[in-house]
């Protein structure tokens, strides 16, 4: 899809993405966007993300975070993310419900702990590993919103690449960001 | 068309036969209205709200409604709809629905009705309830984690199997539905995989196993089509 002359900003839109407890397949389908990506890449640049491997975030125009809240680490990207960007978009299941991660829910973090370091059959360390660079697994995944305030969501397991190229080009045009019904998947 | 059997509904009128409900007549004339826990053939129960309309300016639901002669009905206006997307939310938090998981994704009317009223996110905070899987029945599972309490498998197993397998327990938030054995598990009961109450649940809490995505995801009924395409489909439905 073109954009006609008067709905292209002028200035390229600075854009973030982070996969926090998600699988990467969203990024994945951001990927399979295929010659769209040549379209929007005339709209936008990235900031800190899997496709330029810049580690830290700075002031962005949209940041797109994939994966729900599962350690300390995932608090952290997602707190930097939400400080630096102006709209924050929550892409896919996992980010917008938890997803398959949160299947965990119900289990106690101590007691899925215990059971992988003690009493495995085979294992043979009495520890359960406490590096300060391992990050702390929360007690529950969580979706992004319920860490900090999430402007837009594209549900999906993975949203397609159609659905994340609508989704973004609406916004960026200044429209109100929807989904034609066969982009509007929750699996 | 005289005014003597039609009542309109967002300005449209609607014929009616005697003893139908705002519901049977809406659908039956091809305007949807969304609903959970009503089936054509069993009883309107009228507790999933999510057919709330406005009829001459008080809110009904419009399943257990009876049509009337020239009454008025808003249905599908932008303030019912919000109201309606905020149910299903609170539906989406309060149990484990999980779609990229479950077998019933695409046949489910609760995603269904997500899709059609454009409910990108569960807003609320999630519950994470801990609820339990029944696998002791040889051909059915039973998931409690996708339970939305529509109570249509109480209602079949009574009304149309005789068999009275399913029941509410429980008050308020507590409320849950319970097999009627002594040890509580599908297994020790008399429920078959041919009975009504097997096949009427809307999401996936009751499933037969076996035959798992034996209809790939992007066939089924509400993949192409959206659920308020489908009101021949959602009326003819036997119970």
């Amino acid at each position: 899809m073109m954009l006609s002359p008067q709905e292209t900003p002028k200035r390229k839109l600075r854009v973030a993405t982070a996969s926090l407890s998600g699988c990467f397949g969203c990024h994945m389908s951001f990927l399979d966007m295929d010659e769209n990506l040549l379209d929007l890449v005339e709209l936008v640049e990235f900031d800190r993300s899997p496709f330029t491997d810049i580690k830290h975030c700075g002031t962005c125009d949209i940041g797109i975070i994939e994966g729900g809240v599962c350690n300390s680490e995932n608090v952290h990207v997602l707190r930097e993310f939400r400080r630096n960007c102006r709209t924050l978009i929550s892409l896919g299941a996992c980010a917008v419900n938890g997803g398959l991660p949160a299947l965990r829910n119900e289990l106690d973090v101590r007691e899925v702990l215990r059971e992988v370091y003690f009493e495995q059959p085979g294992v043979v360390s009495s520890t359960i590993p406490n590096d300060i660079e391992l990050p702390l697994l929360l007690d529950k995944a969580y979706p992004i919103n319920e860490v900090v305030r999430v402007d837009y969501f594209i549900p999906g397991c993975p949203p397609s690449g159609d659905a994340i190229f609508k989704f973004l080009t609406d916004l960026i045009a200044g429209r109100t960001p929807r989904l034609d019904y066969p982009q509007m998947r929750f699996d | 068309m005289n005014s003597e059997n039609t009542f309109i509904i967002d300005g449209t009128p609607i014929p009616f036969e005697p003893d139908q409900t705002v519901l049977q007549a809406a659908l039956k004339a091809d305007v949807f209205i969304p609903h959970l826990c009503y089936y054509p053939g069993l009883r309107p129960n009228g507790n999933c709200k999510l057919c709330t309309v406005i009829i001459n300016g008080r809110h009904a639901s419009a399943c257990t409604a009876f049509a009337r002669p020239g009454i008025e009905v808003e249905n599908n206006t932008p303030e019912l709809n919000d109201k309606r997307r905020l149910l299903l939310q609170m539906l989406f938090v309060e149990g484990n629905h999980f779609c990229p998981g479950c077998e019933k994704s695409g046949n489910c009317q609760l995603q269904a009705l997500a899709y059609e009223l454009e409910m990108m996110t569960p807003h609320f905070n999630h519950f994470f309830p801990s609820r339990k899987l029944d696998t002791s029945h040889p051909d059915v599972f039973l998931d409690m984690n996708r339970c939305i309490n529509c109570c249509l498998c109480v209602q079949a197993s009574c009304e149309v199997d005789k068999k009275n397998i399913f029941a509410i327990s429980g008050r308020g938030m507590a409320a849950r539905i319970v097999v009627n054995t002594p040890s509580g598990k599908l297994g020790d009961s008399n429920f078959a995989l041919s009975d009504k109450a097997a096949s009427v649940c809307p999401v996936g809490a009751i499933l037969p196993k076996r035959g798992s995505f034996s209809v790939p995801i992007g066939q089924r009924i509400y993949d192409d089509l959206p659920i308020s395409s489908q009101t021949e489909f959602l009326a003819t439905r036997k119970a």
